[in-house]
C-alpha cells in the first residue's frame, strides 16, 4: 500500500506488520512519559520502530500512524524532518563521517575518499553485502577529535587511514 | 590557574556515579537550597551571581526564570536543552558524560526556584552513549531520594524524562526543540509569547542548557557573590564557561576557564597555538554561528559583552582555529552547505537564501566564480538577516557577511581569477 497513493484497499485489513510483544510493552511505556491525549510519544515510538523494524518504510509509517490514532501525513512529515530516521535500509553498519568546518580543517576529505576507495561504494551507497552504508554527516559535536565518525551508535575520532582499518576491519 | 568549577573532578573515574559524585561533595548544593532558601531567595541569589545563558544567547538565567508567572493554573515544565548541535562545539557532551549528576542537581534546583515538578532532557539523538550515562544517573538519583516524591523529605517533587532528538539543528532553538519534543517537526515558533509564558503543551516552560543548570549546584553551595567574581572585570558576568576548541591548535579540547580570558590566551597559552609553528588567520570565537575575527582581533575578552562590542558573539564557546593556510572560501563553504541543509523550510529568506549562498560558494570553489558574487553573497546574507522567525538566519548569514568583509581579496580572487590564491588550485 502505498502513501502518496489512493489505496482501494479493504481498510479493515491490518498492516502486515507489527510491534513484538516487547516491543509494545516499551511502546505502552513511553506513552506514560507524556501527558495523554498528544502527539509528543511521536519520535520516542519512531526511534522504537526504527529499532525493531530496521527502518522506517512506509508500511511502518503507516503502522505507526494507526497505532497512535494519527494521520499517516503527520506520521511522515515527521520522519521526513528528520535525518536520524531511516527512510530507507542501510547497512548493518551505518558509516557517517562528519565533514562540517572543524573536520575539514583536520582533513576529513581524506578520510571520506579513502573509505569510499577502500569499501567500493561511492558516499550515499551501501555495499553489496548489506554490510557497510557511507554517508557524510553535519557536525556530530566531536570537533576535538576530529576528523571523526559515528558508526550505529558509537563515535571514532583522531582518524586516520591505519585508524579507520583497524575500525572497520574489526567490525564483523 | 584559573579555579575550575564544572571541570574539577572530571579526572574522578566514578564521578559519573552517584557514589563518585557524592564523595566530591555532590548534592550539597541542593541540601542547602532546599534547607535555606525560599523558592524566591534561589531567583535573586542567582540574579546575583550574573549566571547567563552558555547554550548561545547569554541571557540572565535568574531573569529568564523570572518571567515565569507564579500564579500559573497550568502545570509548568523544565525543558533541559541538551541538543549541542552549533558546529565547533562539544562541551555539553563532556558534562553529560562525565557530570550527569551535575546537571541533575542543577535541574532539580532551577525547578525548585520556579515551582515545577516535570524536567524534560531534549538530548541529541546522535548522542547514544551520553543519554545512556545520564540514564543511569536519573535512575541512581530516583533511588537515593534526589528525584521523584519529597526529595530529600524537604516536600517538593520533580520528574525527570529524557527525550531524544532525531537529527535536526534546528531543535536547538528553544521553541523548534519544543515542538520536535511534542512530537512534530521543529519549526519554530513566532515570539512573543516566549515559552516562560507559553511553552510546552502551552504551558509556562523554562528552557535552559546543560551548562547553564550544571553551574547552579556551585552559586548555590558557594553563594552568588563567589560565582560573580570569578570574573572581575566584567560586571554583567560571573563564573567561568567551558570552551570547546577545535581546527588548527595543538590541543583541540575543551578548556574551563573564566569568562574575562582572552582569546589570544584560548589559542596560545591553553589549545598550545597552531601546528608547525604556522601563522593564525582567522577565528570563530563562538559556534559556526558568530562572525568570525581576524588574526589581529583576538585580544578580546570572551565575555558575552566584549564579544558583542567586537561584533562577534559569546555563542557556545567553540572556538574553531584556522591558520594561514585555510581557504576563507572553501571554509564558508563548509559553513553554508551546513546551514542550507539545516534550514527548516519555514521562512523563504532563510530556505532560498541558504541553498543561493550554498551555490554561489561552491561555484566559486569548484573554479566557476562570477565577478559579482561576493557582493551577490552579501546581498543574500544582508536579506535573511532579521528576516525570519528564528534567529538561525542571522546565524547563517553573519558567517557570510563576515567572512566576505573581512577577507574579500580572496572571495575577489575566486571570482576573477577562477582559482585559489591559498590553496594553489
Amino acid at each position: 500500500m502505498s502513501l502518496l497513493q489512493i489505496s482501494t484497499e479493504d481498510k479493515s485489513v491490518k498492516p502486515s506488520i507489527s510491534f513484538s510483544p516487547e516491543a509494545k510493552a516499551k511502546f505502552e511505556k513511553i506513552l506514560t512519559l507524556y501527558p495523554p491525549g498528544t502527539q509528543a510519544p511521536l519520535l520516542p515510538v519512531l526511534h522504537l520502530a526504527q529499532e525493531e523494524f530496521g527502518y522506517l518504510s512506509l508500511e511502518v509509517q503507516e503502522y505507526i500512524a494507526e497505532l497512535m490514532n494519527l494521520p499517516v501525513t503527520t506520521v511522515h512529515e515527521v520522519v521526513s524532518f528528520y535525518t536520524l530516521f531511516k527512510k530507507e535500509p542501510t547497512g548493518k553498519y551505518w558509516v557517517q563521517v562528519c565533514t562540517n568546518l572543524s573536520c575539514t580543517l583536520r582533513g576529513c576529505e581524506k578520510i571520506v575518499d579513502y573509505i569510499s576507495r577502500k569499501l567500493g561504494i561511492q558516499v550515499g551507497e551501501t555495499t553489496p553485502d548489506k554490510k557497510f552504508t557511507l554517508t557524510t554527516v553535519e557536525c556530530l559535536c566531536a570537533c576535538e577529535m576530529a576528523p571523526m565518525m559515528q558508526i550505529n551508535e558509537d563515535y571514532y575520532g583522531y582518524l586516520t587511514e591505519a585508524r579507520v582499518d583497524e575500525i572497520l576491519d574489526n567490525l564483523k | 590557574m584559573a579555579e575550575l568549577v564544572l571541570t574539577k573532578n572530571f579526572g574522578v573515574p566514578d564521578f559519573h556515579t552517584i557514589e563518585g559524585y557524592i564523595r566530591c561533595g555532590g548534592y550539597e548544593g541542593l541540601k542547602k537550597t532546599l534547607e535555606e532558601f525560599t523558592p524566591d531567595q534561589v531567583i535573586e541569589e542567582v540574579k546575583k551571581s550574573n549566571l547567563r545563558g552558555l547554550g548561545g544567547a547569554g541571557f540572565s538565567t535568574g531573569m529568564k526564570w523570572s518571567f515565569v508567572p507564579k500564579d500559573s493554573s497550568k502545570p509548568k515544565y523544565l525543558v533541559i536543552n541538551a541538543d549541542e548541535g552549533e558546529p565547533g562545539t562539544f562541551k555539553d557532551r563532556y558534562l553529560l558524560e562525565k557530570a550527569p549528576h551535575m546537571l541533575i542537581e542543577g535541574a532539580v534546583i532551577a525547578a525548585y526556584a520556579v515551582g515545577i515538578h516535570t524536567a524534560y532532557v531534549y538530548i541529541r539523538g546522535e548522542y547514544v552513549k551520553p543519554a545512556r550515562i545520564l540514564q543511569n544517573a536519573i535512575e541512581e538519583a530516583y533511588a537515593h531520594g534526589f528525584l521523584g516524591k519529597n526529595i530529600l523529605g524537604k516536600g517538593f517533587d520533580l520528574d525527570m524524562i529524557i527525550h531524544r532528538g532525531a537529527g535536526a539543528y534546528i531543535c536547538g532553538e528553544e521553541t523548534g526543540l519544543l515542538e520536535s519534543l511534542e512530537g512534530k517537526k521543529g519549526w519554530p515558533r513566532l515570539k512573543p509569547p516566549f515559552p516562560a509564558i507559553v511553552g510546552l503543551f502551552k504551558c509556562p516552560t523554562v528552557v535552559n542548557n546543560v551548562e547553564t543548570l550544571s553551574q547552579l549546584p556551585h552559586i548555590m553551595k558557594n553563594g552568588a557573590a563567589w560565582f560573580a567574581n570569578i570574573c572581575q572585570g566584567a560586571p554583567k558576568c560571573g563564573g567561568t564557561r567551558i570552551f570547546s576548541v577545535s581546527g588548527h591548535v595543538n590541543r583541540p579540547g575543551i578548556y574551563e576557564l573564566p569568562l574575562t580570558v582572552t582569546l589570544r590566551e584560548i589559542i596560545y597559552d591553553h589549545a598550545g597555538g597552531i601546528p608547525g609553528g604556522k601563522k593564525l588567520k582567522a577565528v570563530i570565537p563562538g559556534g559556526s554561528s558568530a562572525p568570525v575575527l581576524t588574526a589581529d582581533e583576538i585580544d578580546v575578552k570572551m565575555d558575552f559583552d566584549s564579544l558583542m562590542a567586537a561584533k562577534t558573539m559569546g555563542g557556545s564557546g567553540g572556538v574553531i582555529v584556522m591558520d594561514e593556510d585555510t581557504c576563507m572560501v572553501k571554509a564558508l563553504y563548509v559553513l553554508a552547505k551546513f546551514y542550507a541543509h539545516e534550514s527548516c523550510g519555514q521562512c523563504t529568506p532563510c530556505r532560498e537564501g541558504t541553498g543561493w549562498i550554498a551555490k554561489i560558494l561552491y561555484r566559486l570553489v569548484h573554479g566557476d566564480g562570477r565577478p559579482g558574487d561576493p557582493d551577490t553573497l552579501k546581498s543574500v546574507a544582508d536579506n535573511i538577516a532579521g528576516n525570519t522567525i528564528c534567529p538561525f538566519g542571522d546565524g547563517a548569514a553573519w558567517p557570510v557577511q563576515s567572512f566576505v568583509k573581512k577577507f574579500r581579496s580572496e572571495f575577489e580572487y575566486h571570482a576573477k581569477e577562477r582559482k585559489c590564491d591559498v590553496l594553489k588550485t
